[in-house]
């Protein structure tokens, strides 16, 4: 039923594009000619087995790694070394990483407030009280005044997405975000993303959740040393897999 | 067969020998039979060292008079250093002057106290003061030449007084100094680096004494005679250079300790290169190296006392100075004494209040 609805949502308007993506760290070929678009309100999941270049796909997307060949269009942008290209596409893109990467040293509050305070100027109380918003959103705002370092591992990757969502982004990438954490935390941050997707987010998602794939994408990517190597409506990718490095990949998370 | 438990175990009380000042002797001072020998053989040292010392430096020092007849000779004779303070803090500055520097230090020590305290306000302002309008008050007070205060030369300035001004300098120039060398020797813009990295490895790899002794006596034999600049100035630029070289290594292995995610989620934020070091980066290296820092403090006020060997007259030289004295011949125990308590106070507050910050800010796990 969420299927349909949420399949809806999607746009014609490309948000990301990617054409004959490549990469190398070193002599290493990461990345061979990727070639994906991401339309409006899409939610994407990729996986694939661990060194198969998944997450720096997505780390590509907002340049905190640097391709070599090919191009990436981010909303219109195109990234390069121009440093005002990958400043306006960083404030249109949020990312949520697997160690969190909250600022210890600061509270709840002041991680959710800084960068829209000092990147998007805006008032200090302007801020706040977006961020008591998307606090109260992932249902962690009796916990604002407190130090990272005094939350457990979910409550930190919930506030991790609230201050992501603070600054407006049009587009959310997900590295991992479930992949630390106990498992009986894992629910409490995929319910925040869930709700997030419902809300008709365009996120892409790095992931081995695959009962989240199922509930909420409507495009699953398998990538494998560096390709993406099958790409499938959920229910067809994960119930009539085409390749066989696909079927083995399944075969050993499922 | 199954076991389960319906209700919690209640807690219980830790048991009575391992709490308390039993618990606590038991642990740490008899927990084996050679500890406890060596914890008897401890008491018997300090039981020895301790009562004469006390002896000698209170019960039966002196401590009233004029001159070394009032010494009975049992014990120390503080007369030495109560006749000669006035010296010892202010060297050779005038003594209807003496208010100025007075005035100057009491300022400072009422601004970092307002700085370094907890529940003060408007602690941006003071420090916007401290930092900008403070030096030239300091200034005007100390060397005057303006506002009808008559100029007093640095050569003039000695005893605890300099070594302050020196030290205090020392280590307002050297931080700021160190942070801007530790981020040119990790930036990824060339020439910043190589300036960085020449810079700290040429100060650090010359001794202080070479460094004051080439400000005060080779530098004049190059300058032009009109280009003199100050000695105590020049000796200041020097220790400056030397200690901020020290301060960049300590700062760069706060840096190092960043996890790379902190830059990763600070970039994917939006924030630039600068707000990121000013913001996140900064705040949690310097505190990660607060120790450091201190000890590189602590080292910098005490090696202030090697300006004695270019003729500036620092505490330690002041009071050295006193020996010399056909009147207190035979007292140097006293003022070294003297001399090393003063040092010793100052370090041991900077290195209580580095303790402090330290808890004040830990963020971790508080419970």
């Amino acid at each position: 039923m969420t299927e349909t609805q949420t399949q809806q949502k999607v746009l014609d308007e490309v948000m990301v594009e990617l054409r004959d993506v490549n990469k190398w760290y070193g002599d290493f070929h990461v990345l061979k000619n990727i070639n994906l678009k991401v339309y409006k309100g899409e939610r994407i999941i990729i996986c694939g087995p661990s060194g198969c270049g998944k997450s720096t796909l997505i780390r590509c997307m907002n340049r905190l790694e640097e391709h070599q060949k090919g191009e990436i269009i981010v909303s219109g942008i195109t990234l390069d070394d121009d440093l005002k290209h990958i400043d306006r596409v960083r404030r249109d893109i949020g990312m949520v990483f697997q160690q969190f990467n909250l600022f210890p040293h600061l509270t709840v509050m002041e991680n959710c407030c800084l960068a829209p305070i000092w990147v998007q100027k805006k008032s200090r109380k302007e801020a706040e009280a977006t961020a008591i918003r998307y606090l109260e959103r992932v249902q962690i705002a009796d916990q604002a005044k407190k130090f990272p370092g005094q939350l457990s591992g979910g409550q930190q990757q919930r506030v991790a997405i609230a201050r992501s969502l603070c600054m407006n982004p049009s587009i959310m990438l997900f590295d991992e975000p479930t992949s630390a954490l106990d498992p009986e935390m894992i629910k409490e941050v995929l319910d925040v993303m869930v709700d997030l997707a419902h809300e008709g987010m365009t996120m892409l998602c790095v992931t081995h959740e695959m009962g989240f794939a199922k509930t909420v994408a409507n495009r699953v990517l398998f990538m494998d040393a560096g390709e993406i190597i099958e790409e499938n409506e959920p229910n067809e990718f994960f119930d009539n897999p085409q390749s066989d490095r696909t079927k083995l990949f399944l075969s050993q998370i499922l | 067969m199954a076991v389960y438990i319906t209700t919690p175990s209640p807690a219980l009380p830790p048991p009575s020998t391992s709490v308390g000042v039993l618990g606590w002797m038991r642990k740490n001072l008899f927990s084996s039979f050679a500890n406890s020998i060596l914890t008897l053989i401890g008491v018997y040292l300090l039981f020895l060292i301790i009562p004469p010392t006390i002896n000698w430096a209170l019960f039966q020092a002196d401590w009233v008079g004029t001159s070394r007849e009032a010494c009975s000779g049992e014990g120390a004779c503080w007369v030495f250093v109560t006749v000669r303070f006035q010296q010892f803090m202010f060297g050779f500055y005038p003594p209807s002057e003496y208010w100025r520097v007075v005035v100057a230090f009491s300022l400072v020590g009422f601004l970092i106290a307002w700085l370094l305290i907890e529940e003060t306000p408007k602690k941006g302002l003071v420090g916007i003061f401290t930092i900008f309008c403070y030096p030239v008050i300091a200034y005007l007070l100390f060397y005057g030449g303006a506002l009808g205060l008559p100029v007093v030369e640095t050569h003039k300035w000695g005893g605890l007084m300099l070594t302050l001004i020196l030290a205090t300098i020392g280590m307002f120039c050297a931080l700021p100094i160190g942070i801007v060398l530790a981020l040119g020797r990790r930036s990824t813009m060339p020439i910043a680096k190589s300036l960085s990295v020449v810079f700290i490895e040429f100060w650090r790899g010359v001794p202080l004494i070479t460094v004051l002794f080439m400000s005060s006596v080779m530098l004049p034999i190059f300058m032009p005679e009109e280009l003199q600049i100050d000695k105590l100035l020049r000796a200041l630029i020097g220790i400056v250079f030397f200690q901020s070289a020290y301060m960049a290594e300590v700062v760069r292995g706060g840096l190092q300790a960043i996890p790379k995610g902190q830059y990763e989620a600070a970039e994917a934020l939006g924030l630039s290169y600068w707000k990121c070091t000013f913001f996140i980066i900064l705040p949690q290296a310097l505190k990660l190296v607060i120790p450091g820092i201190v000890n590189t403090f602590i080292a910098l006020f005490k090696d202030t006392t090697l300006v004695l060997i270019i003729g500036l007259f620092d505490l330690l030289a002041v009071v050295q100075s006193a020996f010399a004295d056909a009147k207190w011949i035979g007292y140097s125990v006293e003022g070294y004494v003297f001399v090393a308590g003063i040092y010793w106070i100052s370090c041991f507050s900077m290195s209580r209040y580095s303790q402090y910050l330290e808890r004040k800010l830990h963020t971790g796990h508080a419970r």
